[in-house]
């Protein structure tokens, strides 16, 4: 009896000092609230948070550019799995009565909540990247024409195939990776109407793993070298590594996403079959951004980085890419007819 | 008699308080090993949870957490691995966000029509798993875990603008059209922010629960099945159909899940609507023991873990620390509610030994037996 009663004391009692703490408090979390005279920005970012080698990590690379050039202090949060909206209403809230200004919102998830906490902070600038559904006079909306780039991609794949059989793999079949996939297909087929496009998805939403899981890349890669790919081209995140893996070890091409992947240290081993990378300047969008703001002209409805301003583009860091006359003259081409409005690029397949 | 009513509420409350305990130490085990201070972090967690805005995260979350641990328990009573949770609801959430957004009543119908839909769709998607287990004896286990990724992929299909979902002009995002306002449940506005007013439905559905497996017939019946279902079948109980129904149940509480965040917040299904949730309810309801008020607490505990650790981050700890909190808590439950049940046996044991020997020995046998 004793010895129950003992385990069951302390059991409780521990278990009551966990419980209470969640009962008890009077305050809201701005505590820490804006006295500070130190200028800070702050982003809150997408599933996967910083380290995915892609989407955050560019977002990531702005803030860290603009802590150094404009001197200011960065905050950032990540998100947990499987997080309502709520939970992305409470973060935003929370950095931005902590002063920070503006506050960015990594991927379209934070529109609903944007909205909402944006106009309980009008003097905050709120910024949201890959939407353009949710407006207001506090909210700039950084978007891309991320099927121009793809679409150049596209040519470039087509010119540089010798089979004639591309690949294209999403990572998650979401209307985001659509838009790769519509300008990557016409891309191919504006150049070589003959050429066959094969493309996959790894994952459904909401399972997000084919953003984040290399061997999924790999595998759907290799299903498409065996079908006769001979340049694959993945807008997967972190699982695109896998299919550049896949592709360079038979030697084939693989083009890269987000980043001028060619350059990065994780992918060094692969990088002379990296034809090319689709770059989305995110880390370009957060700094102008940031930059703005500091300088009394914070950014306002939307804000859309094209071909023309480079926001998309094309990068040629492979020197073997660049030695390929003709596919890059059919890419300067592209570029320069869909700058012009010659050519309009599908944002859906 | 009393005195043994005692034990047994002691030695019930002491399986989760030992697994608590045991938990702590070890999360302040392996911050230390990994060379953070051991017990800031928790400070600064305990400090998070004192903000109104997170104590409003909390309460709602252990809401709709405590309506998926419901859902699994009721399967659980019954020997039953109700794994599919996860999928009954996403599909219960989207379907009804579907409904919802297309009709318009007045408000009571509205929230009931979304309701019920929600419940349907639920106790459909359990049923399958069900029926295979009652006609064909497949393991639920498999079935329900199947039935999960069945439902993403049916959810992905559905939700595609050229069927039933809706891309929003110059968003990313595909969802169900917005509920309109008359399907919106009504909350309660504090300073910190809204309490779903459906949280608290999900809290006194762990009455309903109590009271059917406890003084009805049929929870009687559930409970006897999964003691025993060869001892409940040669009683005079149908194994099958309690299957079928407890699977129904379940599945339709399951439904349920989506609700808070759906009548309460988004009102429209996106493609960010949280998923996971069935796997913590399973978590919630092992360590609440399948108990209604248990899994209040349980419930309770892990939205705190949740909520309080995703502030770790801007104070320069890794948020991780909440998931290896969480994940301590099901191994220590798992070990200290064996090591309690053995303990308890043996006292038990001990106890008719030593009252045999003193010569009471018909009357106690009654009351072990009791």
């Amino acid at each position: 009896m004793r010895r129950i009663t003992r385990i069951a004391t302390v059991g409780i009692a521990s278990a009551a000092l966990a419980l209470s703490a969640t009962a008890c408090g009077d305050k809201s979390s701005d505590s820490g609230s804006s006295d500070s005279t130190e200028k800070s920005a702050a982003i809150a970012y997408d599933i996967g948070g910083r380290g995915d080698q892609s989407f955050n990590d560019a977002a990531y690379a702005g803030l860290e550019k603009a802590e150094k050039d404009l001197k200011i202090k960065g905050a950032e949060a990540e998100p947990t799995e499987g997080e309502s909206e709520a939970d992305k209403v409470q973060r935003l809230t929370e950095l931005a009565r902590k002063g920070n200004n503006p506050v960015i919102g990594v991927g379209f998830a934070y529109a609903p909540a944007i909205e909402k906490v944006a106009k309980k902070f009008p003097k905050t600038t709120f910024g949201l990247i890959d939407d353009n559904s949710k407006t207001g006079p506090n909210i700039a909306n950084l978007v891309f024409n991320e099927e121009q780039g793809s679409y150049l991609a596209g040519v470039a794949a087509a010119k540089a195939s010798k089979t004639g059989t591309v690949g294209f793999i999403g990572g998650v079949e979401v209307p985001l990776i659509k838009k790769f996939q519509a300008g990557f297909e016409q891309g191919v087929k504006d150049t070589n109407p003959n050429a066959k496009v094969l493309s996959t998805y790894l994952t459904q939403p909401p399972d997000f793993s084919g953003f984040a899981k290399p061997d999924l890349g790999k595998a759907a890669a290799k299903g498409q070298l065996s079908q006769g790919a001979d340049v694959i081209y993945a807008a997967a995140g972190l699982a695109g590594s896998g299919a550049i893996e896949a592709a360079a070890t038979e030697g084939k091409w693989a083009i890269g996403v987000d980043s001028d992947q060619y350059n990065q240290a994780g992918l060094s081993k692969y990088k002379d079959k990296i034809l090319t990378s689709v770059t989305k300047d995110v880390s370009g969008a957060v700094y102008n951004l940031i930059k703005s703001v500091q300088d009394g002209k914070a950014q306002a409805g939307e804000v859309r980085y094209g071909l023309d301003a480079n926001g998309v583009g094309l990068a040629d860091s492979n020197p073997q890419y660049k030695s390929m006359a003709e596919v890059l003259a059919a890419v300067e081409k592209a570029k320069a007819d869909i700058i012009a409005k010659k050519i309009t690029v599908k944002t859906a397949p | 008699m009393k005195k043994f009513d005692k034990d047994r509420v002691l030695l019930a409350v002491a399986g989760p308080a030992l697994a608590l305990v045991s938990a702590f130490v070890l999360t302040v085990i392996v911050l230390a090993a990994s060379g953070v201070d051991p017990i800031d972090p928790l400070r600064v967690m305990i400090e998070q949870a004192g903000y109104e805005d997170i104590q409003i995260l909390i309460v709602n979350t252990a809401g709709f957490y405590y309506l998926a641990a419901l859902a699994v328990a009721i399967g659980f009573r019954m020997n039953l691995f109700n794994i599919g949770v996860d999928g009954q609801y996403r599909l219960a959430a989207m379907v009804s966000a579907v409904v919802g957004a297309a009709v318009t009543l007045p408000g009571p119908l509205h929230i009931l029509l979304i309701v019920l839909v929600a419940m349907g769709v639920g106790a459909f998607w359990a049923g399958i798993a069900g029926i295979l287990k009652a006609r064909r004896g497949v393991s639920e286990v498999v079935s329900t875990i199947m039935l999960n990724a069945i439902a993403t992929a049916v959810i992905a299909w559905l939700i595609l603008p050229k069927n039933l979902g809706f891309q929003p002009e110059g968003s990313n995002d595909l969802t169900t059209g917005d509920i309109p306002e008359s399907g919106w449940f009504p909350a309660v506005t504090t300073a910190g922010g809204d309490i779903y007013g459906f949280t608290f439905i999900a809290f006194a559905l762990g009455i309903g629960y109590w009271f059917a497996l406890n003084r009805t017939r049929f929870g009687f019946d559930l409970r006897a099945t999964g003691a025993s279902e060869s001892a409940a079948q040669a009683s005079g109980v149908d194994a099958k159909k309690m299957i079928m129904t407890s699977m129904l149940i379940s599945g339709a509480v399951a439904g349920l899940v989506g609700m808070p965040l759906l009548l309460g917040e988004s009102h429209t299904y996106n493609l960010s609507f949280p998923a996971g949730i069935g796997f913590t309810g399973i978590t919630i309801a092992l360590l609440g023991r399948n108990n209604p008020i248990g899994i209040f607490f349980a419930a309770f505990l892990i939205a705190f873990i949740d909520k309080a650790s995703s502030g770790l981050d801007t104070a320069g700890y890794a948020k991780e620390i909440g998931t290896i909190m969480k994940g301590l808590i099901v191994v220590a439950v798992v070990i200290s509610y064996e090591l309690v049940r053995r303990y308890g046996i043996r006292r038990q044991q001990q106890k008719v030994g030593e009252e045999l020997a003193a010569g009471h020995a018909i009357k106690t046998e009654k009351e072990v037996a009791a």
